[in-house]
């Protein structure tokens, strides 16, 4: 098989992600191990890998396949509810059980119901196009938000007990209310880890990039520049959307997993439209169909309002500015224009939504 | 009205003007008193025609006549709100666009829709996508189906761009080629979905001469190698009359006239179409 | 409690939505543009109202003036500044930037008038009058009737003015606008100016009916507003009338009926049934893909 100049590029860049992944991961693990990091940057690292895993998996359905969404953390917020559900679960019905399986076994779950619920919003994808589509992923973000404030899980030796609303699950004896509506989920065991991100985020990079690669990536990019013309050569546009939004919608979920068992009490409104506007930022910021870029957009994004600190109050105002100023400057036509002639490989690069 | 009889490209009794070889067998399309309205604006109306399994065709007119509208019923972009459209002799009412695709017409566009961001040779491989059998698991977790469909997915291309010299140019962005390149890569890519009718809108708009020269020779190509049918849309009648073995006129949204290049070079109603009616003295 | 009582209130909510989405609506047809920022100048609005009346004491008519007066130049700068440079832009560059400009007003009226609750006093009074068994306030009637007189006066505007007349050319096609003399810039300013004096009306009818005013007020209205709009087909000045309506009648119906709690969930959810059903919205005008 002939190598080729475009393949050995994006083979590259992969290559330089996955490495780049690599080097701070062993970083960041030798700084915990040796208790040489400072408490504030430990606990972000977690919710760093999650965030790199949201902005990833959401460029490929908005990079990629050219979708908008604006309810991602809508599939953080089931997945992290049912992940947590099922390990706490599994914590009060085996004891014992190790907590690496437990997060596994939370993960695992948080992805599947994700991508249940990825695959249900994309049903309206088959009628409905550009923004009409994007105000009905916003809408299914507030209806997941609404209906998990609402929701009262239970578990007792009988299995699980749900009641929407208000309380009414009369566990038995011993039995333990898992989510307790507005109130979410408290007690939760922090069992999330640095080592656990690391590897979700590396699962999520090989599952992208070997996407891109393959004949469904292709088709994906080729609805994204040409619907007609896609469709014109057989491309079954329906089954890509769907299989893209269930895929993105997975990755979320164990993200979002991943991200509550991090922290001893989660709630519903904390994937809000706010969150899945946040990640959206860390997409464009970072170059649409730009693995690469996600993942340092959402690292250095996460860290950047911890490192306004000094600014205290003022920190997200210059965090909007900068968002305005960086949005004004990349589009400048001029500055563009150098842009490419620095760089005269990568025009073309950057692509239309 | 023109009756059922009257399907056949060639005018009555004309289809022993389907070319010799292809007489003992069914037309590859056939199309029956097709026709679409948009809001009550007749686009296309009364449309009959057949083509030969290994026939090239042309379908001519002034701009605005409907020939496009009537790509795009054959490919299913638009729905016909009457008529039907027989391929193979099965109808195609139940068909998507991709559907139809993959039961054998592929085409190209008047406004080049080429996979911009594609390189030349993924633009030919996405439409090689019916054709490939690897899941999307089997492309994850790359195993040996991946390799294997990758390589010959990709031999074909080369194979299929070398038709037209272009596999130097299998690594360059589709958006990047020149015009004409464009315009060619279309053809290829149509021609990887393995069809058995090739729909051309304009394939020559925009090129020089000597360029169309080669697509002329680089059309019958295609079809004396692949056996194909071929419908064009053209307006350069030096190509259409050099190639195409039967012709159909359109103007607004019908049939004028059906036949030979050399029939329909002495139609008066083509000539009027074309030329406007001479003012009465 | 009457259904005739949470079909008013209904109806008033739903003016004040209606009233939101006309801005959004009309800029998107201009500018085909996600304003978010929108949500964000009705909390403005709001802001500069209940400081002109409590702090200056200015009387009712004057405060609303004022807030539009603000409002307006506040949208003309935002254009100006922030969207202008991007109006050959991916419109996702320019959805960000909008949500950069939502952050900013934010953070601003943030530090400028603290996080605390503010308590709104209406513009009109809490008097109320009764019909037969339902008792009204003075503020659902005046909602509603200042949501007629915009929406009549915005029909007639974009018919019949000049300056209306050339909103819908540039809707249409901007690039023949402009070369039929229509000066696109001045067009797209004054589209701008226009929805940002009706959210500033709508912050302070809204704040009026829910007295509680923070930074974040405009959001959710905004939010709800958008979807308003694109449930009565974005672009369309009755659609976003309509949709207006409907969406707040839902609401109060889906608090009354079936539950508090879920009602913002009743509402989307019918939103996702509407567009599968109409996939451009109730009044959205389809449009056919030139191929």
């Amino acid at each position: 098989m002939g190598k080729t100049i475009r393949n050995s590029r994006t083979r590259t860049v992969n290559f330089i992600t996955y490495a780049l992944v690599i080097i701070a991961y062993i970083i960041l693990q030798s700084m915990v191990s040796s208790g040489n990091i400072k408490s504030v940057l430990k606990g972000m690292l977690v919710p760093i890998c999650a965030y790199i895993v949201m902005a990833v998996s959401l460029n490929l359905t908005v990079g990629v396949l050219g979708e908008l969404s604006l309810g991602h953390a809508g599939f953080m917020s089931v997945g992290a509810f049912t992940g947590v559900t099922a390990a706490m679960a599994m914590f009060y019905g085996i004891p014992g059980v190790a907590p690496w399986l437990r997060l596994l076994v939370g993960m695992v779950t948080g992805a599947v119901f994700a991508a249940v619920a990825g695959l249900l919003i994309g049903i309206p994808v088959l009628r409905l196009r550009g923004d009409y589509l994007a105000i009905v992923t916003l809408a299914f973000g507030e209806i997941i938000k609404s209906l998990i404030n609402n929701l009262y899980v239970g578990f007792d030796s009988k299995g699980f007990h749900l009641s929407m609303l208000e309380d009414k699950t009369n566990l038995l004896e011993g039995g333990k209310l898992i989510i307790g509506g507005p109130m979410g989920i408290g007690g939760i065991k922090k069992i999330s880890n640095l080592t656990a991100g690391f590897i979700l985020v590396m699962i999520t990079l090989i599952v992208v990039f070997h996407i891109m690669n393959s004949r469904s990536g292709r088709a994906i990019m080729a609805i994204r520049d040409n619907r007609i013309a896609a469709e014109s050569v057989g491309i079954n546009v329906t089954k890509y959307k769907l299989t893209v939004f269930t895929i993105s919608a997975a990755l979320a979920g164990a993200a979002g997993a991943l991200f509550a068992m991090n922290y001893s009490t989660i709630v519903a409104n904390k994937f809000d439209f706010n969150t899945s506007i946040l990640v959206l930022v860390f997409v464009v910021l970072g170059g649409l169909s730009n693995m690469l870029g996600s993942v340092i957009a959402a690292a250095a994004l996460t860290i950047l309002p911890e490192a306004l600190r000094q600014f205290s109050e003022y920190r997200m105002l210059v965090y909007a500015i900068v968002l305005i100023l960086v949005m004004l400057a990349t589009n400048n036509p001029a500055l563009r224009a150098l842009i490419d002639k620095l760089k005269p490989g990568r025009k073309n690069e950057e692509k239309e939504g | 009205m023109s009756t059922k009889k009257e399907t056949v490209l060639v005018p009555m009794p004309s289809v022993n003007m389907i070319p010799e070889r292809d007489f003992d067998k069914s037309p590859a399309l056939e199309c029956i008193n097709l026709g679409i309205s948009f809001g009550g604006l007749k686009a296309v109306e009364n449309f009959n025609i057949a083509l030969g399994r290994t026939e090239i065709s042309g379908l001519i007119g002034p701009n605005g006549a409907g020939k496009t509208t009537v790509f795009n019923l054959l490919t299913k972009v638009y729905e016909p709100t009457e008529g039907t459209i027989l391929l193979e002799g099965k109808d195609t009412k139940s068909l998507t666009t991709a559907q139809v695709n993959q039961a054998g017409i592929a085409r190209t566009f008047q406004n080049i829709r080429l996979f911009q961001n594609l390189t030349v040779e993924d633009n030919v491989k996405v439409a090689m996508d019916s054709q490939m059998k690897y899941s999307l698991l089997s492309g994850i977790l790359r195993l040996p189906s991946y390799w294997k469909e990758e390589r010959v997915a990709r031999e074909r291309a080369m194979e299929l761009l070398s038709i037209f010299n272009m596999q130097d140019l299998a690594d360059t962005k589709a958006g990047s080629l020149p015009y004409g390149a464009q315009r060619r890569l279309e053809i290829v890519r149509a021609m990887a979905t393995n069809p058995t009718i090739l729909l051309l809108d304009e394939p020559a708009a925009g090129m020089n001469p000597s360029e169309t020269a080669e697509l002329m020779e680089n059309i019958s190509h295609i079809r004396d190698m692949f056996h194909i049918a071929i419908l064009l849309i053209e307006h350069d009648m030096n190509l259409v009359m050099n190639i195409c073995e039967g012709i159909a006129v359109m103007n607004f949204g019908r049939i004028i006239a059906k036949g030979t290049p050399s029939q329909i070079q002495a139609n008066p109603a083509v000539i009027e179409a074309y030329l406007g009616k001479k003012k009465e003295a | 409690m009457s259904f005739l009582y949470f079909l008013i209130n209904g109806i008033s909510l739903g003016s004040i939505y209606a009233i939101i989405a006309l801005g959004y609506t009309m800029v998107y047809g201009i500018s085909k543009m996600l304003n978010f920022a929108h949500g964000d100048v009705i909390m403005v609005g709001a802001y500069i109202c209940f400081f002109s009346l409590t702090r200056f004491n200015l009387p009712p008519l004057v405060a609303v003036a004022a807030a539009m007066l603000v409002c307006m130049v506040l949208g003309m700068t935002i254009e100006k500044l922030a969207y202008k440079p991007l109006r050959q832009a991916t419109s996702l560059a320019v959805l960000i930037t909008a949500i950069g400009v939502s952050y900013l007003l934010q953070n601003l009226a943030l530090l400028l008038f603290s996080p605390n609750v503010k308590v709104f006093p209406s513009i009109v009074g809490n008097g109320k009058i009764s019909m037969g068994d339902i008792v009204v306030s003075h503020v659902t009637i005046v909602t509603i009737i200042v949501c007629i007189v915009i929406m009549v006066g915005m029909t007639l505007f974009t018919g019949r003015t000049k300056i209306g007349k050339a909103m819908r050319a540039c809707s249409e096609d901007k690039a023949a606008a402009q070369l039929m003399g229509i000066n696109v810039d001045a067009t797209i300013s004054v589209t701008f100016i226009i929805g940002s004096g009706l959210a500033a009306i709508a912050g302070v009818l809204l704040c009026s009916t829910y007295p509680t005013l923070v930074p974040t007020t405009g959001s959710m209205p905004g939010i709800k507003a958008f979807t308003a709009a694109v449930f009565g087909g974005i672009g369309s000045i009755p659609g976003a009338f309509l949709g207006g309506l409907l969406l707040g009648i839902i609401e109060i119906f889906a608090k009354a009926y079936i539950s508090t709690q879920i009602s913002d969930a009743i509402v989307f959810a019918v939103l996702i049934i509407v567009l599968l059903v109409k996939p451009t919205g109730l009044l959205g005008k389809k449009t056919r893909e030139k191929v």
